[in-house]
């Protein structure tokens, strides 16, 4: 059986709500997953050097700020540039659907969950994502 | 009495012995809260309750029923909408058009680089600037925000925590460049930085040097700003972030003890200053929890100033509070359901007596509201206001045994945090202890897992939801042209200012933060020369340091 899943919770931009980005790194940890927290406040750069640091499968970035067409396309950007673009970019957050339809076209993150979903359908979802991931890795090695 | 009491006993106990026959509902009987709550309530609920000593009149020691002596028939709470647009000429045009329409109050929301002390050019601004709210670089920033406007005429509420101190120079400081002394201003600053550390995360310096530009303000405020309400102390964010509403009373009243203490120990008499404290709560789905929630808080606030402080000054033992209706009950689904939410909450805040109540828009939790969900937002207060008869007598849920039981509950659940609070050493060591954040983060999580599990039913969201929901709100969109605007601007400003005299006074600021002097005259004196929000940021954050959380989850 391969490794738990890692998955590094970040909580980039300048707002503080970090309410849901607490309650999904619980939730994650609880269902079994090695799960880093990076805190408040974190510029992109930060974010992706925990990201690489830890060596994780996922990164779940919260955003409530209003700032998420420049920080996902930002940090995507970035893991690319550190080689580091298997890494899963999920988010959650005060998002519109305009906006999430726009970013997951554009390949800087592959889901984006809104407020009101259940814990279980984004922990069903990542286990779908790295399954499919792994089988991916694995036709290309 | 007591032989009252023994036959409301045997007939209880009897009908308790028929209702057990009867099959209830699957359903958890509990506050949104989780508190538990019987199915029926009797005299003997609040058995032991004295009318004079705990509730009184309205107006009388201990306020339980009220700060005023005829309420909302002297005059209505204030339905303050709280509200910013990108810059700052945008909030002054809209600001005169509220006024034109008979508004006298204001408010003002500053964008998230304001909130944190850094100006629209740093790097860390990037893609925030007027996302949330207005962008304020400077001085000159502050005056293009009230162009045309007196400030002797209006009174002004901001919401700012961590660089309080400076935003409040700028207001002051605009008033002088009208001729206005600042005597004559009045309006609110949030300036509550506990609750920052404990919920809303939006700090910079550590928790000590923060306190004293708190009661530097508090003390500058007596002498020269004597009308402005120097701090809205925030349960608001605590429950936001989660708690439940004892806990919100809890956390928000035992902040308002430390700012106290902090007064006194700096020197100053709390008869000045306490008159001019106030709060802000949360009004959440929970109708009655609510309710005994601002009752207790009047009564625990009293008794507290009274016992502990022994103030002389009636009006320092009045909790007078603002309310905002819980963006955390909002859903994204059916977002119309929201307008029904918030109607209970803000009926609740009114039975609970509020000062002055701000109702959330529909589409919040979407994004920042459109006219249309504003205009209804208000209209749902004067709906409650003219319509309803909820404001033509004064608490009229006193004497409910269930309420008077419930109100008696909060006050219990809170003195418990106090006792424990106290245990570990005050509020800033709680805060250092993680202890605030991790309650709450409990209560958070706990609440998620009943949602998901459907113990606690949110219309919508896990139950009556509609299959294949569209969202089709229009909803307001920021141009980013305006930050690129905003930042030209700031460095127009940068080229154009007396450089020499920006140095000059925050190199007096400097000494002045070092050394144990009153802060604020310095901070003044670098807003006059131009210098800006975040080169001010910069120089206390150079001397006080900054605040680093201790993630946890």
């Amino acid at each position: 059986m391969s490794r738990k899943i890692r998955v590094l919770v970040a909580k980039p931009g300048l707002d503080g709500h970090d309410r849901g980005a607490r309650v999904i790194a619980r939730a994650f940890r609880d269902a079994g997953m090695e799960v880093v927290y990076t805190g408040l406040h974190q510029t992109p750069e930060q974010v992706v050097e925990a990201a690489i640091q830890e060596d994780v499968d996922v990164v779940g970035l919260s955003i409530l700020s209003g700032a998420h067409m420049t920080l996902f396309p930002r940090i995507k950007q970035l893991l690319t540039e550190n080689g580091a673009d298997d890494i899963i970019v999920m988010g959650g957050g005060t998002i519109p659907e305009v906006d999430i339809k726009e970013l997951k076209a554009g390949g800087w993150v592959e889901e984006i969950f809104t407020p009101g979903t259940a814990i279980e359908t984004i922990l069903a979802w990542i286990n779908t994502k790295k399954n499919a991931h792994a089988l991916q890795k694995n036709r290309k090695s | 009495m007591c032989d009252k009491l023994s036959e409301i006993q045997q007939s209880l106990d009897k009908w308790q012995q028929d209702r057990s026959k009867m099959k209830d509902r699957e359903f958890k009987f509990e506050t949104v809260s989780s508190l538990p709550v019987n199915d029926l309530y009797t005299p003997l609920d609040i058995n032991g309750m004295d009318y004079e000593r705990d509730l009184g009149m309205p107006g009388s020691y201990p306020y339980t029923r009220g700060v005023q002596s005829n309420m909302y028939r002297g005059r209505l709470w204030t339905m303050r909408q709280f509200a910013g647009f990108a810059t700052a000429r945008e909030s002054n045009e809209r600001y005169k058009y509220l006024l034109a329409k008979g508004q006298t109050g204001l408010s003002v929301a500053f964008d998230m680089p304001t909130i944190m002390g850094y100006d629209s050019d740093h790097p860390r601004s990037l893609g925030e600037v007027g996302r949330v709210g207005v962008a304020i670089d400077s001085l000159q920033d502050m005056e293009t925000l009230f162009a045309g406007i007196p400030l002797d005429k209006v009174s002004t509420s901001m919401t700012t925590n961590a660089p309080a101190s400076i935003l409040w120079c700028m207001y002051i400081a605009t008033g002088e460049k009208q001729g206005i002394s600042s005597e004559k201003l009045t309006g609110t600053i949030q300036n509550d930085i506990l609750k920052e550390y404990i919920a809303q995360k939006s700090w910079i310096f550590p928790p000590e040097p923060s306190m004293r530009l708190i009661t530097d303000i508090f003390a500058y405020a007596c002498k020269r700003v004597p009308k402005w309400n120097t701090i809205s102390i925030s349960g608001y964010h605590i429950r936001e972030a989660g708690s439940t509403a004892a806990q919100e009373l809890a956390f928000t009243l035992a902040d308002g003890f430390a700012y106290v203490e902090a007064g006194i120990a700096a020197g100053l008499d709390v008869d000045e200053f306490a008159p001019r404290l106030s709060f802000f709560f949360n009004s959440h789905i929970d109708f009655f929890e609510e309710i005994a929630k601002y009752r207790a808080a009047r009564r625990i606030w009293a008794r507290r100033m009274k016992e502990k402080h022994g103030v002389k000054n009636a009006k320092s033992l009045l909790l007078r509070f603002h309310t905002q209706t819980a963006g955390c009950s909002l859903t994204a689904q059916q977002p119309e359901n929201n307008i029904i939410r918030t109607a209970y909450e803000a009926l609740a805040a009114v039975m609970g007596g509020t000062q002055s109540l701000h109702t959330n828009s529909m589409d919040e939790v979407l994004a920042l509201p459109s006219e249309k969900s504003v205009q209804i937002a208000l209209r749902t207060q004067q709906i409650i206001a003219y319509e309803s008869g909820a404001a033509n007598v004064i608490d009229p849920l006193a004497g409910s045994y269930f309420v008077e039981a419930l109100t008696n509950k909060m006050e219990e659940e809170a003195e418990k945090y106090f006792a424990e609070i106290d245990k570990r050493g005050g509020v800033l060591a709680c805060i250092d202890q993680n202890f605030f954040q991790q309650e709450i983060a409990d209560a958070a999580y706990q609440y998620q897992r009943a949602v998901d599990k459907k113990q606690h039913i949110v219309v919508g969201v896990n139950e009556f939801v509609n299959e294949d929901e569209k969202q089709d709100i229009e909803l307001l969109k920021i141009d980013p042209q305006i930050e690129l605007d905003q930042v030209a601007r700031l460095q127009q400003l940068r080229s154009e200012r007396d450089n020499a005299r920006v140095s000059d006074t925050l190199g007096a600021l400097r000494k002045a933060a070092q050394g144990r002097d009153n802060m604020i005259p310095f901070i003044l004196e670098s807003v006059r020369s131009y210098a800006t929000l975040g080169e001010i940021v910069q120089v206390m954050r150079e001397v006080f340091g900054e605040y680093k959380e201790k993630p946890t989850f």
